[in-house]
């Protein structure tokens, strides 16, 4: 299989304070990767670190055979070769839903306004809010929000997908239409690497579960190893107490 | 003739063309001083919004800048502009010989003045946008200034347009200071036109409304634009039975 995004003994400290110690990890073309772990555990962290929204202390992330932790790599070409939405939409204030998947394809791809607003009708057509194209994002409920916020980052197109806690901020009655949206981009086999609380849907999408306790990966596997047979005390405890609360 | 009301008749009828005049020139300085003053913030402010490298000689440069502008905005924010209006008039003329065109020496006053304030207000709008904007423009590709130009500063300028006018405001009040160093604005009229008359009551209780009326009128102008630039409330929802539409979409996944 084909490896997008290799990451080698890659740490981050905040002062003195280790958020990620030694973490080895790689993404692989077409996989849906789960990032689960308890609150301060570091995935967080680790998904913004992988785009670079935090800078590593050390190790290496390796993106088309260039470590892009050298000084002299370019972050933003990097960048634009990954999608990112995040747990409170930041969706472009100043843009309308069309606005907001347009931007970024004409000032950073320079594609033509023609071709990126078609680009983005089409996968504002794909988590259905191509009929909201004139909102402005104060006029949209949080799961209309999201999902514009992951038309915007498809527009793009990407080479993979991050996800950081994309339910977290949502009303209850709004999570099912975002996850809906995940799950049927995950069946279009497009690289995804997920930070989540929503285990259920972790078992269901992934192709790999990671779990991550104290700022390492305790336990890493298929959903069915993670979440049926787990090896790791932690992993176990961890477990019974999340799924319990479900 | 005695009665004040009668007077405020005959001055307006007499001197309306020099009330007319100091209005005008009023309303240029102020005008034309706000705007280059909010150039100057705008620039000031997002200079002073960079974030600084952590090594290399642009991080000296940055620092070098930030020093300079740091006692640019607290030397004119500290002292008052009848003061900074004589130093520079007179202070050009001793030291350079310059006889600078009053009104010319106003709009630089008024702008170097405004300029201070704007720096602060701007910084202020800069700092207020929510991080995640920064964050999302930046995942998506764009670099420092590709994030400023089509991201933050649409939003900073929005965010500052009421601190903005209320500069404006303060002003046309302001540019009366200016008749220190005679510049024939509104109040230098009204000063010459009560003393014509021997007047002064009447005089300067037409050009306080004369004052008013411009704030005012610049009050709603600008509302104006506010509204304007927020664009409208509703937004229309593209395609056929698009009302039924809307609220099934609102539905998915439930």
């Amino acid at each position: 299989m084909e490896t997008v995004i290799d990451i080698q003994r890659l740490s981050k400290s905040f002062g003195n304070h280790e958020v990620l110690k030694d973490i080895h990890f790689s993404v692989n073309k077409g996989e849906v990767v789960c990032i689960i772990g308890s609150s301060g555990s570091g995935k967080s962290t680790l998904l913004r670190c992988v785009n670079l929204l935090e800078k590593p202390s050390g190790g290496k992330i390796i993106y088309n055979g260039e470590n892009i932790l050298d000084d002299k790599h370019d972050i933003h070409a990097y960048r634009r070769r990954l999608g990112m939405v995040f747990q409170q939409f930041n969706l472009f204030n100043n843009h309308n839903v069309l606005g907001n998947c347009v931007v970024g394809q004409m000032k950073v791809l320079k594609r033509s306004r023609e071709e990126a607003e078609k680009v983005a009708l089409k996968y504002l057509k794909v988590v259905g809010m191509d009929r909201f194209v004139n909102a402005k994002p104060r006029q949209l409920s949080g799961g209309q929000k999201q999902r514009v916020a992951i038309a915007r980052a498809l527009s793009m197109e990407p080479d993979v997908l991050l996800f950081d806690e994309p339910t977290s901020a949502l009303d209850p009655e709004m999570v099912g239409e975002v996850l809906k949206v995940m799950k049927e981009l995950a069946e279009t086999g497009l690289t995804m690497l997920i930070v989540t609380h929503e285990m259920e849907f972790a078992k269901e999408v992934s192709d790999r579960v990671v779990f991550m306790d104290k700022g390492v990966i305790a336990e890493e596997g298929s959903p069915d190893q993670i979440f049926n047979h787990p090896t790791g005390e932690r992993t176990r405890e961890f477990l019974k107490r999340t799924l319990r609360e479900i | 003739m005695d009665l004040s009301f009668e007077w405020i008749i005959k001055i307006i009828e007499t001197n309306w063309p020099m009330f007319l005049r100091g209005a005008g020139v009023t309303l240029l300085i102020a005008l034309i001083g706000t705007i280059f003053g909010a150039l100057i913030g705008l620039l000031a402010g997002i200079i002073r919004t960079i974030p600084i490298p952590e090594r290399g000689a642009k991080r000296g440069f940055l620092k070098f800048i930030n020093i300079i502008l740091s006692i640019y905005i607290e030397f004119f924010r500290g002292t008052p502009m009848i003061v900074q209006a004589m130093v520079i008039f007179y202070g050009s003329a001793a030291a350079f010989g310059w006889q600078m065109n009053p009104i010319i020496a106003g709009v630089v006053i008024v702008a170097i003045n405004t300029g201070a304030y704007m720096a602060e207000i701007v910084r202020g709008g800069i700092i207020s946008v929510d991080a995640g904007q920064y964050e999302a423009a930046q995942a998506i590709g764009m670099n420092h200034v590709q994030t400023m130009t089509h991201v933050v500063m649409p939003q900073v300028i929005r965010n500052i347009l009421p601190a903005t006018g209320n500069q404006f405001i303060i002003n046309i009040k302001d540019t009366a200071v200016l008749s220190v160093i005679s510049v024939t604005e509104l109040f230098f009229q009204t000063k010459t036109v009560a003393g014509n008359n021997f007047r002064y009551f009447e005089a300067f209780f037409i050009v306080c409304i004369i004052y008013f009326i411009l704030t005012y009128a610049v009050t709603l102008i600008l509302r104006y634009f506010e509204r304007k630039l927020d664009g409208p409330d509703n937004y229309t929802v593209v395609g056929s039975h698009a009302q039924m539409d809307a609220g099934e979409h609102k539905g998915i996944g439930q």
